[in-house]
């Protein structure tokens, strides 16, 4: 666990890529199995479970430490682990370890122990370590490891050891499970590279660049480009060998739990790439209500057939134990079209190919997106010659998203940001006018300004507070940021009836006086398009 | 006493301790710029303070100075009575302690309790109002032994021994205790200081710290950037990413700050490696020492004044804060 911990310390403190993978390769060359298995799980965002809930430790520390003082401190160091590992007040009387157990025995005392067991084992941790393992085991335990290295460059890490390309790891990553020792295994020279033929993984998906008007334009000809609706819901890999059927997210995480009306319906064998909907009695659903079905371990089946899960296909990878990546996107389709023709599937719809003779017909077909009150965010113009790699290739597919809604609003609250942010006032809640004069709150936005921007802003939160509450600081109702957002929902969550998609600081309009800032009419008038 | 604009004022004797403005008669505890300023008609400060304001320029010719070693009492008129106790913060640092009418005012400065090799350790002086600093009054501020903190540095000097390690250090105090900590850890090798770290160190010599040897980096001729591989070099914590910085081979950009316990405030520095070096009390310290001076009376200058203000009351002690402006918080 010190080992682990003083890793993380060095990474977090490393700026360059390339030292940081030197840094993690020595210490995957030092340290032996099954630890350095986990620490890749962990760094790499591939662990399966937490050790302990968030909450477990906020309760004990609320135990141990008046909660005034520990709002200060959170609100000062800005962020709830850090928080701890720093401020933790021993037990009055501490068993001692001779030595801390290393990072496997802790990840399996944790999991062989009850909730009480779970909670004196931490104690007992957490009283015999220095601020930055307690750091190392607060972020490893809840999953929530930020420290600048991603799961690319993890794999990247493991190529080099190897002398391979990332190509090979990526083949493989998705069907393997933490600690790796197979991984290792292979890389040690011990073993041969590991056999996942009969399981089904996920495959990293292709992606789009978003569109250069100018440059990208003129590439584009009827010819040689098709247009699809770029629909606003997930993009997911359906994976099915006839018996078994997996569904991962765009990042290969495997949410099959989470829709089993949709695995279950499948009865095609292949891999399908496609945006996941709703769709009830026939019509799409928009993507809040998309939301009510993520991340639901085990959904209710009143909400399953309130809201059953959709797929409209884009791409087909594989069929039948052919690999199709290879083939042009012109042949996939066919084969994806025909597929679902011969093997109809009541959950998969294909996605429609848009017609179009030029370039102004696409713009009318973006026009047209606009008008689908955020259902469709725009469209997806691709190379009929693309083959299917994963990754953003060049000029093979792009996006091309529909204008965002503007709209002025004005600042209300701000509250200091997180990690790197903390010192700033960064993250921002801004309202809109009603009739009465009252502002009241709209959203919220933590990005879309320079960093040059954020210090201005953050020096006129400091220059025009007003009371406090927590640490959320009220400003003088004076500066407005021309907000920009997908799209609106009414919400019963916010006072104001209305919830953004995505929004973010278009830009700040110091020029404006907040009186003249946009009513709340003005979005309704925009979301009953 | 009162709060005024310029500063803590003590009403009988007419003198501000650690003004902001120029005023007639001040009292300044040590020599760091948020303290110590130019401009004051008569100053009293410890001789080792005089000396510090003199190398840094905030002495005229015209200033009436009264240099009072530790424990020195002088007749400030009126029936108060001024003296010093040390502070534990840098060379020279001062409690100013006020005595008037059988009542006795301890206004500490800023002040330490760690062990500190470069100056003469705090003193606790049982007072009835003691006048505080809040510069880390967070329980998350809790500093480690300086020791340990060296040793980090020590071990990155062997794991690392091809890149150069830039330390950024503030010129008066901070320099010269980091120095004086890695000696007395055993490193031998000389320190490569920047030009602004170079008077006050001979000053600090001047009053019989050893330091062994060190050399100014601008006498290395620039071709020889191997020379600082594997070493230390001292520099004010702005050089170490700047342009100075450039002129070293591979540099290792490394922060000494009691700031630096914060990782996120490391990251803003862009430093590396992070020394929590403090010379201010932390957390458990403070209310320690509030509670050792026995004040009835704490009242609370600068830092987190809130948090410090809300303990010491839950442990049944008078505290108020001062609201003093002027402190800056970078500054230590």
């Amino acid at each position: 666990m010190d080992e682990f911990a003083q890793l993380l310390d060095d990474l977090y403190f490393t700026n360059s890529n390339l030292a940081k993978e030197i840094i993690l390769t020595n210490y995957l060359r030092q340290v032996s199995d099954p630890d350095r298995g986990w620490t890749i799980a962990a760094i790499a965002g591939t662990l399966s479970f937490d050790l302990f809930k968030r909450n477990v430790i906020k309760s004990l520390m609320m135990e141990r430490m008046d909660p005034f003082l520990f709002d200060m401190s959170k609100d000062y160091v800005g962020e709830m682990s850090e928080t701890i590992a720093l401020a933790w007040p021993q037990s009055p009387e501490p068993v001692r370890l001779n030595r801390l157990p290393e990072l496997h025995e802790v990840i399996a005392e944790f999991q062989s122990r009850n909730k009480a067991g779970i909670r004196d084992y931490l104690v007992l941790l957490l009283d015999n370590m220095t601020p930055s393992q307690r750091w190392a085991l607060l972020k490893l335990g809840t999953r929530g490891l930020r420290i600048g290295m991603s799961a690319r460059s993890v794999k990247l890490t493991l190529a080099k050891m190897k002398a391979v390309e990332i190509d090979v790891i990526e083949s493989i990553w998705h069907g393997l499970i933490p600690p790796y020792l197979d991984l290792f295994a292979w890389i040690d020279g011990r073993a041969d590279l590991p056999d996942l033929s009969d399981k089904l993984t996920f495959s990293p998906v292709m992606l789009a660049h978003p569109i250069d008007e100018d440059k990208d334009l003129p590439r584009i000809s009827p010819e040689t480009h098709i247009a699809e609706w770029k629909w606003d819901g997930i993009r997911v890999q359906l994976s099915s060998n006839g018996a078994e059927t997996k569904i991962f997210s765009r990042k290969g995480e495997d949410i099959t739990h989470s829709f089993p009306d949709l695995a279950g319906s499948v009865t095609l064998q292949g891999v399908i790439d496609g945006e996941l909907l709703v769709k009830t009695g026939g019509e799409l659903g928009s993507f809040n209500d998309l939301q009510q079905r993520l991340n639901k371990k085990k959904p209710t089946k009143a909400l399953i057939e309130k809201l059953p899960a959709h797929i409209i296909a884009y791409d087909i990878l594989e069929l039948e134990n052919d690999s199709l990546r290879q083939e042009t996107l012109l042949v996939r389709r066919e084969r994806l079209g025909e597929a679902l023709s011969e093997t109809p599937q009541s959950r998969i719809d294909i996605s429609e190919i848009l017609p179009f003779e030029s370039i102004e017909d696409l713009h009318y077909l973006r026009e047209q997106a606009a008008q689908t009150g955020g259902l469709i965010e725009g469209l997806m113009i691709k190379d009929v010659s693309s083959i299917y790699v994963s990754g953003r290739p060049k000029h093979a597919w792009y996006k091309w998203k529909r204008d965002p809604f503007l709209l002025d609003a004005v600042l209300m609250y701000a509250r200091r940001g997180t990690g790197k942010r903390s010192s700033y006032y960064s993250d921002y809640t801004f309202g809109l006018w009603n009739e009465d004069g009252e502002l009241l709150p709209i959203g919220k936005a933590y990005f879309g300004f320079t960093d040059e921007e954020l210090k201005e802003i953050d020096k006129w939160v400091r220059n025009h507070k007003l009371q406090r509450f927590g640490p959320v600081q009220e400003v003088e109702k004076g500066l407005v940021f021309e907000v920009a957002f997908d799209s609106a929902q009414e919400s019963k969550r916010h006072k104001s009836g209305y919830a953004l998609r995505f929004p973010r600081i278009h830009r700040i309009r110091w020029d404006k006086p907040a009186a003249e800032a946009d009513k709340l009419s003005s979005l309704e008038a925009l979301i009953c398009t | 006493m009162q709060v005024r604009p310029e500063g803590l004022y003590c009403a009988p004797a007419d003198i501000y301790i650690d003004p902001h403005h120029p005023v007639d008669r001040a009292i300044i505890t040590h020599g760091h710029a948020d303290h110590a300023r130019s401009g004051h008609g008569e100053v009293f400060a410890t001789p080792e303070t005089l000396a510090i304001m003199r190398t840094r320029y905030y002495l005229k010719d015209e200033t009436a100075e009264t240099g009072l070693p530790y424990g020195q009492r002088v007749d400030l008129g009126n029936g108060v009575t001024l003296w010093f106790a040390s502070a534990g913060h840098i060379l020279g640092s001062a409690q100013a302690v006020l005595e008037y009418d059988g009542s006795r005012v301890v206004a500490a400065g800023d002040y330490k309790r760690h062990p500190d090799p470069s100056c003469v350790s705090f003193e606790v002086v049982p007072c009835d109002v003691f006048i505080t600093e809040a510069t880390f009054a967070l329980p998350v501020f809790q500093h480690p032994p300086l020791e340990i903190e060296v040793e980090k540095l020590l071990r990155s000097l062997k794991t690392l021994p091809h890149r150069t390690h830039i330390v950024g250090v503030y010129a008066l105090g901070k320099c010269q205790r980091v120095m004086k900590t890695l000696r007395l850890a055993g490193y031998e090798e000389p320190f490569y200081l920047h030009g602004a770290l170079k008077k006050l160190t001979q000053l600090y010599e001047s009053y019989g710290q050893d330091f062994g040897e060190w050399i100014m980096v601008s006498d290395i001729p620039r071709a020889d950037k191997h020379v600082f591989q594997g070493k230390i070099v001292l520099c004010p914590p702005a050089q170490i990413n700047d342009r100075w910085s450039r002129r070293f081979e591979d540099p290792l950009p490394t922060v000494a700050s009691g700031w630096m316990q914060i990782r996120a405030r490391a990251r803003q520095k862009r430093a590396e490696m992070a020394l929590v070096v403090s010379d201010h009390a932390d957390w458990g310290d403070l209310i320690r020492t509030c509670e050792e001076t026995g004040a009835k009376d704490i009242w609370i200058t600068h830092g987190r004044v809130e948090a410090l203000q809300y303990a010491l009351k839950k442990r049944g002690i008078n505290a108020k804060a001062l609201n003093m402006i002027g402190r800056d918080e970078s500054v230590e």
